[in-house]
């Protein structure tokens, strides 16, 4: 083992060269690694799947009854009026921007869900999944990075980044596909080392070395794999990928030019939503962006009319609008969802509280059809009044229109067979 | 071609010269002393037997030097120093673990460490993460502190401080007139919406009992109705927090936490009942009533019902207090609780040792509710002598497969925050000088990078100090990083050089002070293939492997 060969390789800052480095070094030990393999493998590539999705989550519950399924003259109906749109169904108007990229999107209204509580509602909204103390299920976003990340070769960026908020994780499949969380201005902290990339090869051997007879010590005659302490050692690995990749400049937000930016708005949601778009055309397989304060318990219409609803209609409809101008659209699914809606009846302090049993989510691009409203409330939108949908099923959907086979099956930890989207079943009719 | 596969390549290649590990097998705390107490030998009759039920066989004990860095990391919240396990490894006799703990708990030199420990675990479960950090906030994340501290410092009985916490008065900053700290767990908590955060957080935190889903609605899982959460809710009604401005301005400069008298919402102040609807609309009535049933009385009136100072009592009368407590407790220092979550008590999450959680809730209660004690039970028990290790003769003792624990081997986890700044602040002195005012502020700005909360009306927040990238990129890079390998004259790694004769001690120190155990062979002979890297610059090689220890799963776990 002899390290100082490393030091013969001249310093240079990318991240191929840096990968070089790591492999030239005789402490790593010498192995195959030339442009060649890697050219062969992204000829490969281009067969592949390079569909990603955008999830727009609402956190708090949106009152999905005032944007997507109003119900005017009703006495739940609320101030709001309906506009008409670009595509086959009505919607508030305080949406309009939106309502002229609808033939983009289609709304299912037909949602029907148990779980009224947030942590609850975020988690079986987010996993398809009800809570269980005895295993935590993988998001949605873990587990479309998980199914496509493989197909990415040359992906060296997180295959799930999160912009803003909190949300729920990887779950069993474990830390390496927990999101990568930035703030909407795409910056990153920490991100540089101050030394040369062949010093940083050395010092990661010498942490290598380490943390492998740490896994050694923790863990006998039981598989490695899983525990925490190589959990840690899948995650560093990760983290270099990312700190020694040119790919990075996705991140950053601030170089669209000001017209872009003012496009999609230039508070966090929007901000983050134009950094979605850039990191899909990065290759990212998933994004998602939070905008939170939808837990509207007193007076709502104010809050949505005034603040809500126009900084989601301008950052939405820009992102939407964006990704079709681009070509980008046919390969990206925009989800909007929140963990629940709220209740149709208007409480003692102009206020609708939280609410599962019949709400709306939005979905289109990547193989689902836009333009159409599914399923139906009643009149007061008290009830579904058509075949009822969960979050199984929503899920299936997206991840169909995604191409990742619904018989994709996990095994948990505790060695469980578990069908991705929790066995749900397509809802056809987005499917284009 | 990702540099993750080009390393995972290489090690496959080189795997096999570099193990096994010497690893240094210190003493180990073989034969039990005859001075254990008595609730130390009834948890490890009750948890033997279960290993015995399950056919387990458990992990051995954990050397000394190992277990002290764990018991430092737990007790006093962080690893201990070179001269600490040094002074240690001095005592040979058989109640050196017991005399180490009692170290921790009553010597005058850990005496603030304990108590600043313990504030930041309890300021995070009362106010959270980000409590006192926001604009408008009413709650001072200092008077928190400031409260907390003290209170451990002078080992405040467990049901005194929940008792003060619920029921305290005054104002919330250290410094105005009237300060009492204690109110900052209310003091967000009561003003919106009836105070529900005050009725489900007070009944979570101090009783284990999820109330949260109840408030719109009875909860199928839930021996919970919604009744019950309004009824314990009407305690609250008499609390207000007053905003204080600084004078001439629209800034708050604190918050004052009081009770004034309650109208009622049916308009009668001696019958101060309040409404909640139903799901259906129907509007009912509720009156403070405790969770078993115990009325108090209706006036609204302050100088009839103190509401809060009832709740107070009645709480510290309630045998789930002491079992909040335990679970509470028992969870910090063995990574998991008799119940997951650990705050959740209620009937529908039975516990994994139901009968010890009984045992020790009833031994709590007998004891005064001395903290210590119970802190001293737990750290001597057998389940907290074991090592880190996850075997075939234990592998059925998963908690994280979703199995109930059976505390057979030390389930490894990750530091806190806290725990790792406390730990890299004491281990090389990677902070700034200055007033406890000042290292504090600095703390709480690092801290505050980790927080992110989820736009919902009930402060919920998650962290990303959670073994993610973030984190990884921070220990790698960041600057307490930077500060903690520095080459600077006086710093850590110059006094390492000069404390140490020779280059093996030198690196020798650096893997005690991070890991608790001496540098194996191939770490020792990397270290000098590193220092001919660097050209023979001994300070630069021990900056490359002090950057690999802290940044390494040994270190950033407690095992």
């Amino acid at each position: 083992m002899n390290l100082s060969s490393a030091l013969r390789t001249p310093v240079g800052m990318s991240r191929r060269h840096f990968a070089q480095h790591i492999a030239g070094s005789a402490v790593m030990a010498s192995t195959a690694f030339s442009f060649g393999n890697a050219i062969a493998a992204n000829a490969e590539e281009l067969r592949k799947n390079r569909k990603s999705a955008i999830l727009l989550w609402m956190g708090g519950g949106p009152s999905t009854i005032d944007l997507w399924d109003l119900k005017p003259g009703a006495a739940t109906g609320g101030p709001f009026r309906p506009i008409s749109t670009t595509g086959n169904m009505q919607i508030s108007e305080h949406l309009p921007l939106l309502a002229q990229q609808m033939h983009h999107l289609s709304v299912v209204r037909s949602m029907s869900t148990r779980e009224a509580d947030h942590n609850r509602g975020r988690y079986y909204m987010q996993t398809g999944y009800v809570p269980n103390p005895n295993i935590e299920h993988p998001s949605y976003g873990s587990v479309i990075a998980h199914e496509l990340f493989d197909q990415r070769k040359e992906l060296e960026i997180p295959p799930f980044v999160k912009v803003g908020g909190g949300g729920s994780g990887p779950g069993f499949l474990g830390m390496a596909w927990a999101p990568f969380s930035v703030s909407s201005n795409g910056q990153v902290r920490d991100l540089s080392m101050s030394i040369d990339d062949r010093r940083l090869a050395q010092r990661v051997a010498a942490l290598d070395l380490i943390e492998s007879g740490f896994i050694k010590q923790t863990r006998v005659g039981v598989p490695a794999a899983g525990g925490p302490a190589s959990e840690h050692q899948k995650v560093l690995r990760k983290t270099l990928d990312l700190m020694t990749s040119d790919q990075m400049k996705a991140f950053k937000v601030a170089e669209e030019p000001q017209e872009v930016k003012e496009r999609y708005g230039e508070r966090g949601f929007g901000q983050g939503c134009l950094l979605a778009r850039r990191l899909v055309e990065a290759g990212v397989p998933f994004v998602e962006v939070d905008l939170g304060g939808w837990d509207n318990h007193n007076d709502i219409f104010t809050t949505l009319g005034d603040r809500k609803l126009p900084e989601l209609d301008k950052a939405m409809s820009a992102l939407v609008e964006d990704l079709a101008e681009r070509e980008l659209l046919q390969d990206t699914a925009v989800i909007w969802m929140g963990e629940f809606g709220r209740t149709p009846r208007i409480n003692q302090d102009s206020g609708r509280d939280h609410w599962a049993r019949s709400w709306s989510v939005v979905a289109g691009g990547a193989g689902l059809k836009g333009g159409l409203a599914i399923g139906q409330t009643s009149s007061d939108g008290t009830e579904v009044e058509s075949e009822p949908y969960s979050s199984e099923d929503f899920m299936a959907t997206v991840c169909k229109g995604l191409g990742i086979s619904l018989e994709t099956t996990y095994t948990s930890k505790n060695g469980r067979p578990m069908k991705i989207a929790g066995g749900g079943k397509v809802i056809q009719e987005l499917i284009a | 071609m990702r540099f993750s596969d080009s390393i995972r390549r290489c090690f496959r290649l080189i795997g096999c010269c570099l193990w096994p590990l010497a690893i240094p097998t210190g003493a180990v705390f073989s034969a039990a002393p005859a001075s254990l107490p008595p609730q130390v030998i009834e948890i490890n009759s009750v948890i033997e037997q279960q290993w015995r039920d399950y056919e387990i066989k458990p992990a051995p004990e954990v050397d000394d030097a190992k277990w002290g860095r764990r018991v430092f990391l737990d007790v006093i919240g962080r690893i201990p120093t070179v001269q600490e396990l040094t002074e240690f490894a001095r005592d040979r006799s058989p109640d050196r673990r017991q005399n180490l703990v009692e170290k921790l708990l009553e010597d005058d030199r850990y005496a603030e460490e304990y108590a600043g420990h313990w504030a930041s675990v309890w300021t995070n479960v009362l106010i959270g993460r980000s409590g006192g950090t926001e604009r408008g906030s009413l709650t001072s994340r200092d008077g928190m502190m400031k409260y907390l501290r003290d209170s451990f410092a002078a080992n405040k009985p467990y049901n005194q401080l929940v008792y003060e916490l619920v029921t305290a008065e005054g104002a919330t900053k250290p410094g105005v007139e009237g300060f009492n700290g204690a109110t900052n767990f209310l003091a967000d908590k009561v003003n919106a919406e009836g105070a529900v955060l005050a009725t489900s957080s007070t009944s979570r935190i101090f009783l284990g009992l999820q109330v949260q889903c109840t408030q719109c609605h009875n909860h199928p899982f839930n021996q919970w109705k919604q009744q019950r959460f309004w009824d314990f809710n009407a305690f609250f009604r008499q609390t207000r927090a007053l905003r204080r401005f600084v004078s001439g301005t629209n800034d708050i400069d604190h918050a004052e936490l009081i009770n004034q008298d309650f109208g009622g919402e049916g308009g009668s102040p001696s019958d101060a009942l309040i409404f909640y609807e139903l799901r259906n609309g129907l509007m009912k009535t509720a009156y403070p009533v405790f969770i078993d049933d115990t009325a108090i009385g209706v006036s609204g009136y302050v100088s009839d019902v103190n509401r809060r100072q009832e709740l107070g009592r009645l709480i510290v009368e309630s045998p789930f207090m002491d079992k909040m407590m335990v679970n509470r407790y028992w969870a910090h220092f063995l990574g998991h609780g008799f119940t997951k979550p650990v705050d959740d008590l209620g009937p529908h999450n039975s516990p994994s040792h139901p009968e010890l959680l009984e045992y020790l809730a009833g031994e709590v209660r007998s004891n005064s509710h001395d903290v210590k004690q119970l802190i001293r039970w737990i750290v001597l028990s057998r389940p907290y002598q074991l090592a880190a290790r996850h075997a075939s003769t234990n592998d059925i003792d998963d908690p994280l497969l979703g199995e109930a624990p059976k505390f057979s081997h030390f389930y490894l986890r990750q530091m806190s925050a806290e725990q790792l700044y406390q730990s890299l602040v004491s281990a090389s002195g990677a902070s700034v000088a200055g007033s406890y005012e000042r290292q504090e502020q600095e703390r709480r700005q690092w801290m505050s990078q980790f927080v992110t909360a989820f736009g919902t009306d009930e402060g919920d927040e998650a962290t990303t100090f959670n073994g993610s990238i973030p984190q990884a990129l921070m220990l790698f890079n960041g600057a307490l990083t930077r500060q903690a390998i520095s080459d600077a004259e006086g710093g850590f790694l110059k006094r390492v050089i000069a404390e140490n004769r020779n280059t093996r001690d030198r690196v020798n120190q650096l893997f005690l002070a991070g890991l608790a155990r001496k540098a194996t062979r191939d770490e020792l002979s990397i270290a000098s293939k590193l220092q001919a890297a660097r050209e023979g610059d001994e300070t630069a090689m021990l900056q490359d492997m002090w950057w690999a220890i802290i940044n390494s799963n040994e270190f950033i776990m407690q095992h």
